[in-house]
């Protein structure tokens, strides 16, 4: 499914008042869609726009100098800083050396080697059993998966060895140093191959930990981290965002801090969690829940899916179901909510072809659930 | 004295407007048959190859001129149609392999079976979909032979298996499909088309054991063309001897670029299977002209002089072209007739393609389950639920 978002409705006194929002009954798919885009069964529509726009955050100033990257720059840069520092540190996927599909790894093959960067024949099994392999001796492997689409044939590898590596052997190996890296989620076109969001997949499995940036701030800050993560770390790149996002990011290496989540923007009335593309979408719909129905959001970015960070989810909210994980935020924090915990994601079918401006949870969608919410 | 009045009725024909039917012409200055020397195949585990030399008829050589030039116009009708961004999406395309396409529909029969990965549209048309139902698909519409639901790498008739986005995944599917066929005793067999990037996955090996353990009815075929999207073979394979990988599965490396080779092997091939002596592999060296995909200029990794030099030398349509011409089988003008009446075809499919509404919204949740009662699916939210009709 695409990123999903969770709503919940905080607090015991939400005392606005809601004038002209009726409560309507359950209205039909068809019927809403009318409602929000008259014509589109009448005439064939072009698509001109993304569902989202792109929001840079401020420039930092704590980590040094920066300069004007976009998200597959940014990944280049923590690649290139992670091959500078680590003598052990290998890149390797399929079509990595002449830069990647989606320019990833330029120029990195021709600064540190074709032995330290180098592709790999098609086989993601292979390719994932073979950096478990790498990192248990001792290197730093940085295996890519070229779409996350792809990375099922790796799933049992993931699951079953590396999840499991340190468990088993009672902690006298492990693959600390493996990091995985794959495009992940809907880009427009991508259809059902090209699009998927699998996060959901591995967030139930202990012993590896799943990551996914906003930005390119983020994703710098956050690769670099999971490099350096003593876990096996999966990395999901939102390829909508490689070149839609382009921010002032620090040339020098830095770290974001893994299992945090980072609160956006205040609120009072609604909290709204996401990761990846979806945190822009959801920005709008604050905004649009503000002004339109004087409904003030909190905005988390979860950016660690597993193991997410359940402290600031649940201080500041009220409750959360999300991941059946070892223990139910629901039971923490039920009795604060005003309303069920609302789960905004794809549709539950496969990812569509020419469906997907309907299938994603753009940001009518998230404003609609958010009205249905709070008079709920 | 013929040939100048056959002449004379032909240039009647145009004067006044009327399509020149060929079968209405004379044949009288045709050869009707003729014998062709192909290339050796190579063989592995194998006691003898397939024939050398070659009876093709005219009739069968004006139908492959046709299929190939169809997938060829039809295959640049869809670049030209993606850059103009009425196709979105992926987009594979096969000008360049049509030999292939057409040399193995002409070994089998169409109540065989064949299962291939995304570079598809060749098939799906040799299969016996049509130009109308192809670009339809491609562009999305409800006449689309997936109902526009599929696209590009998801097109599907009746015995042919798609059509599979996953590299590698549909041969094991492919071996499944020629244990039915063994299973339900009926003589028909099941080829599976890979390319030589997928040569590489895990699953092909595990398919060539079980295919080859219980003697299944089927024919591997590896289409190499070089280039596992950009890398070349060289790069990407320990071995590039793929027709044998399949170890001890007898194999064939035939050239992909002659219809009539292709269409040998596959036939040797499909005896072999259908006297029950188990599987076949078959590596196909052939080239496409286009890169991997609409996405990719192709000349990274590979030089234009390549190409050109390919389509200078190798081309399967002038290949074809040049030895019907040379034996006399049919005409300069003949052969331009079929490309201005291919032309015609592709354009109104086009015309079709791009002005056939898209599917209904109802669509969206349709086929997820096979259902007795209608399905409730989630929506975007909890609020919201969508019908799911099988």
């Amino acid at each position: 499914m695409a990123a999903a978002a969770r709503f919940f409705v905080r607090g015991a006194r939400s005392k606005l008042p809601i004038s002209g929002v009726v409560p309507g009954p359950r209205s039909s798919f068809a019927a809403a869609l009318l409602k929000l885009s008259p014509g589109s069964s009448s005439r064939t529509q072009r698509r001109h726009a993304a569902h989202f726009t792109f929001q840079a955050d401020p420039e930092p100033t704590q980590y040094g100098p920066t300069t004007k990257m976009n998200m597959f720059q940014s990944v280049t840069s923590a690649l290139d800083h992670t091959l500078a520092s680590d003598p052990t540190a290998v890149i390797f996927g399929e079509d990595v050396a002449f830069g990647g599909v989606f320019r990833c790894t330029v120029g990195l093959r021709d600064k540190y080697g074709k032995d330290r960067v180098f592709n790999t024949p098609l086989c993601e099994q292979g390719i994932v059993g073979f950096g478990i392999g790498a990192a248990v001796a001792g290197a730093t492997a940085i295996a890519e998966i070229q779409f996350a689409d792809y990375i099922y044939p790796a799933f049992d590898q993931i699951v079953n060895e590396a999840a499991k590596y340190r468990y088993r052997s009672g902690n006298l190996f492990d693959c600390g140093s493996l990091t995985i890296r794959a495009p992940w989620g809907c880009v427009g076109h991508g259809s059902l191959y090209h699009s998927q969001s699998p996060e959901a997949f591995f967030a139930h499995c202990p012993g590896i930990k799943v990551v996914i940036p906003r930005s390119p701030v983020q994703a710098k800050g956050l690769l670099l981290s999971c490099i350096a993560d003593q876990n096996p770390c999966i990395f999901f790149e939102p390829k909508i965002l490689y070149r839609a996002a382009v921010e002032q990011v620090p040339v020098e290496s830095y770290t974001i801090p893994l299992s945090q989540a980072e609160v956006l923007q205040e609120g009072s009335d609604v909290t709204l969690v996401a990761w990846g593309t979806q945190i822009h979408v959801l920005r709008e719909v604050a905004n649009m829940a503000q002004e339109k129905l004087g409904v003030s959001c909190e905005l988390i970015d979860l950016q660690t899916i597993l193991p997410w960070d359940v402290e600031t989810v649940c201080k500041h909210s009220a409750n959360n179901e999300y991941l059946c994980s070892s223990f139910s935020l629901q039971e923490q924090c039920f009795l604060n909510l005003e309303a069920p915990i609302s789960r905004v994601c794809g549709y539950d079918t496969p990812f569509p072809h020419i469906f997907e401006p309907f299938y994603i949870p753009d940001k009518w969608k998230c404003f609609d659930a958010i009205k249905k919410m709070i008079n709920y | 004295m013929l040939t100048n009045f056959s002449n004379v009725l032909r240039v009647c024909a145009q004067r006044n407007g009327a399509a020149a039917v060929v079968s209405a012409r004379t044949y009288a200055d045709f050869t009707t048959q003729a014998t062709f020397e192909i290339k050796k195949c190579d063989i592995h585990k194998l006691d003898e190859a397939p024939a050398t030399q070659v009876v093709m008829t005219r009739d069968e050589g004006l139908k492959y001129y046709r299929v190939m030039q169809t997938i060829r116009r039809m295959e640049l009708k869809a670049d030209q149609l993606y850059k103009q961004k009425i196709i979105r999406g992926f987009c594979h395309l096969y000008d360049g392999q049509e030999a292939c396409a057409v040399g193995i529909e002409a070994g089998i029969n169409l109540t065989d079976h064949l299962i291939t990965a995304y570079r598809a549209h060749g098939y799906t048309y040799t299969r016996g979909g049509t130009v109308k139902e192809i670009m339809a698909e491609l562009t999305g519409r409800r006449g689309g032979i997936a109902k526009g639901k599929g696209g590009s790498m998801h097109m599907y008739t009746k015995n042919f298996y798609g059509g599979n986005g996953i590299v590698g995944a549909q041969v094991p599917l492919g071996a499944g499909v020629a244990l039915a066929c063994q299973y339900q005793g009926n003589n028909e067999l099941s080829v599976s088309l890979y390319g030589d990037g997928a040569a590489n996955q895990g699953q092909i090996f595990e398919t060539y054991n079980m295919a080859a353990l219980w003697k299944l009815p089927a024919i591997f075929i590896c289409e190499n063309n070089r280039y596992g999207m950009g890398t070349s073979v060289e790069r990407s394979a320990a071995s590039t001897d793929y027709y044998k990988r399949g170890d001890y599965i007898p194999g064939l490396r035939v050239d992909g670029m002659d219809v009539l080779c292709v269409r040998e092997a596959t036939k040797f091939a499909a005896d072999h299977c259908r006297s029950g002596k188990g599987p076949m592999l078959m590596e196909l060296q052939t080239y496409r002209y286009h890169g991997h995909s609409m996405s990719d200029p192709g000349v990274s990794y590979r030089t234009r002089e390549e190409i050109q030099e390919v389509r200078g030398k190798s081309d399967p349509i002038s290949l074809l072209k040049d030895r019907m011409l040379s034996n006399n089988m049919a005409s300069v003008e003949e052969l331009k007739e079929i490309d201005v009446s291919v032309r015609k075809e592709i354009e109104d499919a086009a015309q079709f393609a791009t002005t056939d509404p898209e599917p209904p919204l109802e669509e969206l949740c349709n086929h997820i389950f096979y259902n007795d009662a209608d399905l409730e699916v989630r929506g975007t939210n909890p609020w919201t639920t969508l019908k799911s009709v099988s």
